[in-house]
């Protein structure tokens, strides 16, 4: 049992907006996120960090938030499945994904999507093989990942379009 | 059409059972055998944990009965007394701390004093142990079809094989969990993740010993369940029910993936034998098989799943004299249970892989051999089932052998595989599955479809069935806006909740759309017919009459309601006794291609191009079509080549994801999805079921081409390297 004498404060920022959290140090971000900032978007898969359904962004880069001790988010910039959209207006992938059946079941699509934003994002026209690659810490069971593949792929050229 | 709740689930927005929160909730956790099997004589409390302050639950407790009920009532809610499996729950715990819980969880001794247990089918049907009822046999069937006997001597070949698949996990990636709400006062409630919200309904009336209606079930978004939601939530549902009850208090558990993997079910292991006799030319005589599964230490659904699979044991395949002998045989595992395809999957990988076997022994090419005994229209399959609607099994495998090119690349492979490390195979199957229920089961059900208009035109559909990533809400806002001329956001897909739905069946047996989607459409109809009798209403009537047409008669008659109920086609017939006559109401039929490269330096195999071709009636939605088809296909190569549940002791010892393997994105080839498209008459708009289809031909036909790039005799999935380097030795010996 964690110690409760122990609870920390962590500043941060989640979704662009500078957060307190109070936890204990070795507490995951997952649960943190999800119990304290009530950002339920975030899922748990497997615990352990084989399946990214709990997939968030800090400073950029893309983890597993069930590995991720919440003490080592303190001054991080974090984003979320929820800080992802603008608004109600939904990212590009977003939109794929909804258009092209990226989704099924929807539990691993959030972590999915960060997924495929962050990659998006360090790889603006990837090609099929650099989106299994950067799909591959995520796991879904339902759609066989061929639709989640046409998905970023649309998102790609929907930007292009935007651009 | 996208899918209805899809905003929800790009957005994280869509609420699962962890997402859930009521005040006052406490956690909940579960206490488990340490024994495969074995007396429990006595449950000690130790640590320094503070007891006072835990709601503890063991089957005293239990008000009603101490069973989760199904088919029979032999699988305890909690084990008293005795164990059974080494995951048997024996007792609960609940605290508002779950850190502290699971310290507790731990700090629970259970002393059980082992009894000899038994792990194998080999060793159940040799009684070595007694374990379940007198012979250890849940169920048996035996399938009789003209006579086999007279067969053996006409034959120019006989060609036998024994055949094996392992247990496999269905693995959504939301792991089980409820929250219940209970009270003497307020009954029982329920939400969760779920398939089938009156097997959860059924299994508390009986622990509770409630009357139905003080019973209330709620599914919350289901992140997949491929049938592992089918029956094991109810046994979630009951645990938090009795700790709710206890404790005054909501109580939610939600079940680790190690917890998850270890405890619930998991795809029946089988073992099938095949003896048939087959003319020089390739005309089968005669089929004799034997199939029997693994169903763990209570009975369950092993029967329906043993019926499946038998009834599938013979394939699309027009063979005069055909005898099945099955059973499902007791071990001290947990129970194993519903996953996708349903017994099928075994009997088809046994059937396809023995095929081909079959081919090779009489030197014909193995799709030579299926077309010479493909089944057609006015023939019967193994139960005597006369085939009524339009089948082409040659047509299908012309168009997966042209899309594929199997055979230029079988040729090709066949002379470029000299000499090289990485040997290049392709290989298919073919086969049908029957959709809904078996037999006389959907009239059993009497399953019920609700709809209603609003004074605004909206049309809210009511039924139990579930949405777990498959498309029910979708596929029901087709059908519903399709038959009333309505576009589907105006369709409103009730979330299924018992006090409000009535019960449409278990989401289950790909019978959601064929079957149910047949009832909406009806209620539907139903709704336009009395606006059109009415006279508000005139038949091809535009989208925009009919909000107006929907007020003017709830002003003037009130609630504008329609109630369905199914109705069995009174042309089939279905013989229990004997298990002869119309098994399924209809099939789906298909031929799946794989192409193979094994690399003969480490055993690995991969799959680098799949062709799927199947027949399934009208395609309502082609995006969910294929994702369902995708999806499967990637389960199917799971079954195949990675998905090994390792047991020790009837327990899984891999119960992780870092040791037991799924495909990942960089597994799964280009999967190619056709269909081809032939109404059928009964189904809603002409759909037939699909969920299950594609589990059956995808293992065969990737070890068809593991066989055919190597030249191993492969018998058993998954195709491990370690198994087979076994298998590649016996092919230098």
């Amino acid at each position: 049992m964690p110690d409760r004498a122990r609870k920390i404060r962590v500043e941060c920022t989640v979704n662009g907006r500078p957060v307190i959290l109070e936890a204990y140090a070795m507490a995951r971000l997952l649960d943190v996120l999800r119990e304290q900032a009530g950002l339920t978007g975030t899922k748990e898969g497997c615990g352990e960090g084989e399946c990214g359904a709990c997939s968030v962004e800090i400073d950029g880069a893309l983890v597993n938030s069930c590995l991720v001790p919440v003490l080592q988010a303190s001054g991080a910039a974090i984003r979320t499945i929820e800080g992802v959209a603008n608004g109600e207006r939904l990212a590009a992938v977003q939109q794929a994904f909804i258009a092209h059946g990226g989704a099924q079941c929807g539990i691993c699509t959030p972590g999915m999507i960060l997924a495929a934003v962050n990659l998006l994002s360090r790889c603006p026209e990837p090609t099929e093989d650099q989106v299994r690659e950067g799909l591959a810490g995520n796991l879904c069971r339902c759609t066989g990942y061929i639709k989640i593949f046409q998905s970023v792929i649309a998102a790609c050229r929907q930007s292009e379009r935007h651009a | 059409m996208p899918r209805k709740e899809g905003r929800e689930k790009v957005t994280g927005q869509a609420r699962y059972v962890d997402d859930i929160t009521f005040p006052g909730m406490i956690h909940g956790a579960t206490v488990r055998s340490s024994a495969a099997r074995g007396r429990i004589l006595g449950i000690h409390f130790e640590g320094g944990i503070p007891w006072n302050e835990f709601t503890v639950v063991t089957a005293k407790d239990i008000p009603g009965k101490n069973c989760i009920a199904l088919l029979i009532d032999d699988q305890p809610c909690l084990a008293d007394g005795v164990v059974n499996h080494p995951e048997e729950p024996i007792l609960l715990l609940a605290h508002p701390d779950k850190y502290l819980l699971e310290e507790a969880r731990r700090a629970v001794r259970i002393e059980i004093e082992p009894l000899p247990a038994v792990f194998t089918i080999e060793d159940s049907l040799a009684r070595k142990q007694l374990i379940w009822g007198e012979d250890n046999i849940f169920k048996s069937f035996l399938v009789e079809k003209g006579d086999v006997e007279s067969a053996w001597a006409a034959a120019d070949r006989i060609v036998e094989g024994e055949y094996q698949t392992g247990a496999q996990e269905q693995l959504y990636i939301e792991p089980q969990g409820m929250i219940a709400q209970a009270s003497p006062a307020q009954g029982v409630t329920v939400w969760g993740s779920l398939q089938c919200p009156y097997y959860a309904h059924k299994a508390l009336v009986v622990v509770f010993g409630l009357p139905k209606d003080r019973i209330r079930v709620v599914q919350t978004e289901t992140g997949g369940g491929f049938g592992g939601k089918e029956e094991y939530p109810s046994m979630i549902a009951c645990h938090a029910a009795l700790l709710a009850w206890k404790a005054g208090k909501p109580v939610k558990i939600i079940y680790d993936r190690a917890e998850d993997m270890a405890a619930t079910t998991k795809r029946h292991p089988s073992r099938t034998r095949h003896r048939t006799a087959v003319t020089r030319d390739g005309k089968l005589l005669a089929m004799e098989i034997d199939f029997t599964i693994d169903g763990g230490a209570y009975e369950t659904l092993s029967p329906v799943v043993l019926s499946r699979g038998t009834i599938h044991a013979a394939g699309p395949y027009n063979c005069p004299n055909v005898r099945i002998r099955s059973r499902a045989v007791a071990t001290n595992a947990p129970p194993h249970g519903a996953f996708r395809g349903f017994g099928a999957p075994q009997s088809v990988f046994a059937l396809e892989r023995h095929l081909d076997r079959v081919a090779q022994a009489i030197g014909l090419a193995p799709d030579e051999l299926r077309r010479r005994n493909f089944i057609h229209e006015g023939q019967s399959l193994a139960v005597s089932q006369m085939v009524r609607e339009k089948v082409d099994m040659p047509r299908l495998m012309d168009r997966a052998f042209e899309l594929s090119g199997y055979h230029e690349k079988r040729k090709r492979f066949d002379s470029e595989n000299t000499g090289k490390d990485i040997k290049k195979g392709i290989g298919f199957a073919s086969f049908l599955h029957g959709a809904g229920f078996t037999g006389s089961g959907e009239e059993y059900l009497a399953s019920e479809v609700a709809a209603q208009a609003t004074r605004e035109g909206r049309v809210r559909v009511f039924a139990a069935s579930t949405e777990m990533g498959q498309g029910t809400n979708t596929i029901f806002s087709q059908i519903a806006a399709e038959t009333l001329g309505l576009d589907p956001a105006q369709i409103e897909i009730v979330q299924p909740d018992t006090a409000s739905v009535p019960n449409s069946g278990p989401t289950v047996a790909s019978r959601t759309s064929m079957i149910v989607g047949k009832l909406v459409e009806s209620a539907a109809r139903e709704i336009q017919q009395k606006l059109i009798h009415a006279g508000f209403l005139k038949p091809g009537h535009a989208a925009e009459d009919f909000a107006g047409a929907s007020r003017q008669y709830i002003e003037k008659f009130g609630p504008l309601k329609s109630l369905i109920k199914y109705e069995h086609p009174r042309d089939l017939h279905w013989d229990d006794e004997h298990y002869q006559g119309d098994a399924y109401g209809a099939y789906a039929w298909a031929v799946y291609v794989a192409e193979v490269s094994v690399d003969l330096r480490t055993a690995e195999v991969r799959v680098d191009d799949f062709v799927a071709v199947q027949e399934v009636g009208k395609v309502i939605n082609p995006i969910l079509a294929a994702g369902q088809i995708e999806g499967g296909v990637a389960q199917g190569i799971g079954f195949a080549l990675y998905e090994n549940v390792v047991w020790q002791e009837g327990r899984m010892i891999n119960g992780q994801m870092t040791n037991y393997i799924m495909p990942t994105s960089m597994d799964v080839p280009p999967i190619r999805v056709f269909f081809e498209e032939v109404p059928y008459a009964r189904g809603p708009a002409g759909a037939k079921g699909i969920g299950e289809l594609p589990l059956d031909g995808t293992a065969p036909a990737i070890v068809n081409a593991i066989a055919h790039a190597t030249g191993a005799d492969v018998t058993r999935v998954p195709v491990t390297p370690e198994v087979l380097l076994e298998m590649l030795e016996g092919v230098h010996a």
